[in-house]
């Protein structure tokens, strides 16, 4: 079983580091729909791989959170990315595979994949 | 919902919509007796009486962004099949407990899942809030509390990658010692 000294020493290593993780307005805010909807769809492995992404990466810009239902239930899972700038991008119907690619392509190089958008999907 | 541990994600967004501080997530897989339970305890706003009644029914729900709730009933729909099922108590202003039974052996029954990665997900999305988390398997006990996590952890946010590693570990491991 895993012992709180091993937490301990993960909480020092992390006070050592300057460069945290922190939820702040500075970070790229990454939204994942977390209702019945959400998840029956699979919002979670969509979830797990995004956050193991980015730990893999050690992008220090963005953080993955969750929302509830938007309303666009048939289009489950869905993303959305919130730019510092103030700028959404919506993307619908995600898997694992589209999961890693959004990290990619949105987060580390800035570019939208517009084939995954909503506006690609409801034209 | 391919998996127990998607409804208890699931079902666990109603105590956090309910604004709840503290849930308790419980569950029980009982091989001699043949039953596997899961329970959701929250000190959110509760429900009152009227709502408590036709909570199960799909076609009610308190969301305004579309007409139908289906969370509970799907986990009512899916512990009947295996021969159990699904009780809600609930007190406004005081908290809900959901409480689910399927039959272990069932054909029907869903796999538990990921339970480890069910509990990263909401305490990675909702630091908080405080969880304790007990598994019980045919006595054997597990059990994770976020308040433990968060006292050893001091001014370290619970929602650092290298702490959610460790709490999916942890309770991964902690499931392993206890199923042997």
């Amino acid at each position: 079983m895993k012992s709180l000294e091993e937490l301990a020493a993960i909480r020092n290593r992390i006070l050592n580091d300057v460069t945290i993780r922190n939820e702040g307005s500075d970070k790229i805010r990454i939204v994942v729909g977390m209702a019945t909807c959400g998840i029956a769809a699979g919002a979670r492995p969509v979830m797990k791989a995004m956050m193991e992404e980015i730990d893999k990466r050690k992008l220090s810009n963005a953080y993955v959170t969750q929302t509830g239902c938007i309303g666009l239930c048939r289009l489950e899972p869905i993303v959305e990315v919130y730019m510092p700038e103030g700028e959404k991008i919506t993307y619908v119907k995600v898997d694992e595979e589209k999961a890693v690619r959004i990290i990619n392509e949105t987060i580390v190089n800035g570019k939208v994949i517009d084939e995954y958008t909503v506006g690609a999907y409801e034209k | 919902m391919v998996e127990i541990s998607l409804h208890i994600l699931d079902v666990v967004q109603n105590s956090i919509k309910a604004e709840a501080r503290d849930i308790e997530i419980y569950v029980e897989e009982n091989i001699k007796e043949n039953y596997l339970k899961v329970s959701v305890k929250d000190n959110g706003c509760g429900m009152d009486e009227e709502f408590l009644k036709k909570v199960t029914d799909p076609f009610v729900t308190k969301r305004t962004t579309r007409k139908v709730g289906l969370g509970l009933s799907l986990l009512k729909a899916n512990a009947e099949i295996t021969g159990g099922s699904m009780e809600i108590t609930s007190k406004l202003n005081e908290g809900t407990f959901v409480c689910a039974t399927f039959g272990y052996d069932s054909i029907d029954r869903q796999p538990l899942g990921d339970m480890a990665f069910t509990m990263v997900t909401l305490i990675s999305c909702n630091p908080d809030i405080d969880f304790v988390y007990k598994h019980i398997i045919d006595g054997k006990t597990f059990e994770f509390s976020t308040k433990v996590v968060k006292e050893t952890l001091g001014d370290v946010f619970i929602g650092e990658q290298n702490v959610l590693n460790w709490i999916n570990e942890c309770i991964v491991e902690g499931l392993n010692e206890i199923r042997r």
